[in-house]
């Protein structure tokens, strides 16, 4: 469990996050959106202990981030963070994602088996031997993202992780990110893609200036108008279709395009009969 | 890693005299301090230099971001210290040099957080170098900052893989800096190849008489200024040539490393 209680974090003498208090369980699954400068990479890199409290505490598995270094941190908590080139090294992918195995000390026989099972689950296996500054841009996301996930942690953060991608890798990211909370393991991200986050149904901490203005499942967030302008975010499309429609008692709650088909089809079978 | 020194090198608008001096003065200033600091081998001037340079910051309202300079420089005056102490230099001859270092650290960090890079471009323009030459330094001069926030973040990211920079002898240590600066340098790299880019489309280098919206100009205390810092580096001269002044140090050796 992540548990945040009543922090504060100033930077440069002034106050970035003020008076957080939140609690992740385990195995949830937790988007953190909000505008531009809202404070949430300031907020995740508390969480693996990069960033310590100004006041108040965070706490990992009971333990509190202050006391404990981001080495051992790290091993349960993996940060993404959102540039690949923030991080990438080394000769070939393979030996990228070896990298973080490598320092927690793994042996070679784990490490091969676990880095060929990750590039064959994000599409990456054919460059393994290829040097990740030669890759896409959104292929050298999906190298960061393997070369943390590799190492298996139990609580998976991801700064803004669909940036760069196509439509089609995006949604084989999403399908892997809900499996692994399926798996068990705590999953954050933290974005701005309403789309994204519609489609995996998460649980929303809204922040704005620094503060947390709204805690709630997803579909109670992003249908409310105010919040989400409030945060410079926008409705998903469904949403902004089903909000349209309200008069004709349709639910403006209804973000996801199944719930849409479902309620739609309900609708024309009262006005079109199926045996026409 | 310590990135505070780049703190001290960036320039913050400030109300202040010693911000709204013209740069030419207080290039004067700091260039005086460099060869005053290079012209003696004695702890007790460079002790004066430091000392010396104290009103001027507080006069800058810079203090905070000045420490933060001095404090940054600290971790690589220790460096110095170490190597000229190990490599058969006295005590004092190893604070000697140390304390040359700090000298120039703080010299310089005065000049550039209180001159802007446009004044720093206008001051290179005047000298008649090529507006490409005097562009790409005063753009290295705006990007230091940047670098050092991208460093930075570097850190971070490697550190979540599980690096552990303060872990392991000298060697290893050293080593594992390589997954911080292969980055960095390919970061640079790419940003550069962008900026050239950028500036390309933006008709870059196609006027080659270039006229400037501002202009320089010296005020009488701009003159005052310049005039006390040429005195102050004369007088400096004068006594090393002619005034014998106390030396700590007794037994100076020949250092493997200089300081710089």
């Amino acid at each position: 469990m992540i548990e945040v209680r009543g922090l504060h974090f100033s930077y440069d003498g002034k106050e970035v996050l003020h008076n957080i208090n939140l609690k992740i369980s385990d195995g949830e699954f937790i988007a953190i959106m909000g505008e531009n400068g809202a404070g949430k990479t300031t907020l995740i890199k508390h969480f693996n202990g990069l960033l310590k409290p100004s006041r108040g505490d965070v706490f990992v598995d009971g333990a509190s981030t202050r006391n404990s270094s981001i080495a051992h941190l790290s091993r349960n908590v993996g940060l993404v963070f959102q540039n690949p080139d923030h991080q990438l090294f080394s000769e070939t992918v393979f030996e990228e994602i070896a990298f973080s195995m490598r320092n927690f000390g793994y042996p070679e026989e784990t490490i091969r088996k676990r880095v060929n099972f990750i590039l064959e689950t994000l599409d990456l296996s054919p460059y393994a031997e290829a040097s990740p500054f030669m890759l896409s841009g959104g292929e050298r996301k999906r190298v960061a993202l393997a070369s943390v996930l590799v190492f298996d942690p139990k609580h998976v953060i991801l700064d803004e992780p669909t940036i760069g991608q196509d439509y089609q890798q995006k949604d084989k990211l999403r399908n892997f990110i809900v499996q692994m909370n399926a798996q068990g393991r705590t999953v954050v991200i933290v974005t701005h893609d309403v789309e994204f986050v519609v489609d995996c149904k998460p649980r929303i901490i809204l922040l704005s200036r620094g503060s947390v203005i709204a805690d709630d499942p997803y579909d109670e967030i992003l249908s409310d108008n105010k919040l989400v302008e409030r945060a410079s975010l926008t409705a998903p499309q469904i949403g902004k279709l089903m909000w349209s429609l309200r008069d004709l008692d349709f639910d403006a709650r209804i973000l996801d395009i199944y719930s849409a088909k479902t309620v739609l089809e309900q609708r024309l079978e009262k006005i079109v009969p199926k045996t026409l | 890693m310590s990135l505070r020194l780049f703190e001290g090198f960036k320039f913050t608008y400030r109300t202040t005299f010693i911000h709204r001096m013209d740069p030419r003065p207080k290039f004067l200033i700091a260039m005086a301090i460099f060869a005053l600091s290079l012209i003696f081998m004695n702890i007790l001037v460079f002790l004066i230099l430091f000392i010396g340079q104290l009103p001027l910051v507080y006069l800058s309202r810079s203090l905070r971001r000045w420490l933060n300079s001095v404090r940054g420089g600290a971790v690589l005056s220790a460096l110095i210290f170490v190597m000229n102490f190990l490599t058969g230099s006295t005590l004092i001859f190893s604070l000697t040099m140390t304390m040359r270092f700090l000298v120039l650290v703080s010299a310089f960090s005065l000049f550039f957080m209180t001159t802007s890079p446009d004044d720093l471009g206008l001051v290179l323009e005047k000298a008649r170098l090529p507006y490409e030459l005097s562009f790409t330094f005063t753009t290295a001069v705006r990007l230091v900052p940047t670098m050092a926030l991208e460093a930075q973040t570097i850190v971070d990211a490697q550190r979540s893989r599980g690096l552990e920079l303060d872990r392991g002898n000298v060697l290893m240590r050293v080593k594992k800096y390589i997954p911080i600066l292969i980055p960095l340098i390919v970061s640079a790299i790419r940003r550069s190849m962008e900026l050239a880019e950028a500036l390309e489309s933006r008709a870059f280098g196609t006027v080659k008489n270039r006229q400037s919206l501002v202009t320089l100009k010296m005020k009488p205390s701009d003159y005052l200024v310049s005039l006390i810092a040429v005195a102050v580096l004369i007088v400096g001269i004068y006594i090393q040539l002619s005034i014998p002044i106390p030396n700590l140090d007794t037994g100076i050796k020949m250092p493997l490393l200089w300081g710089f």
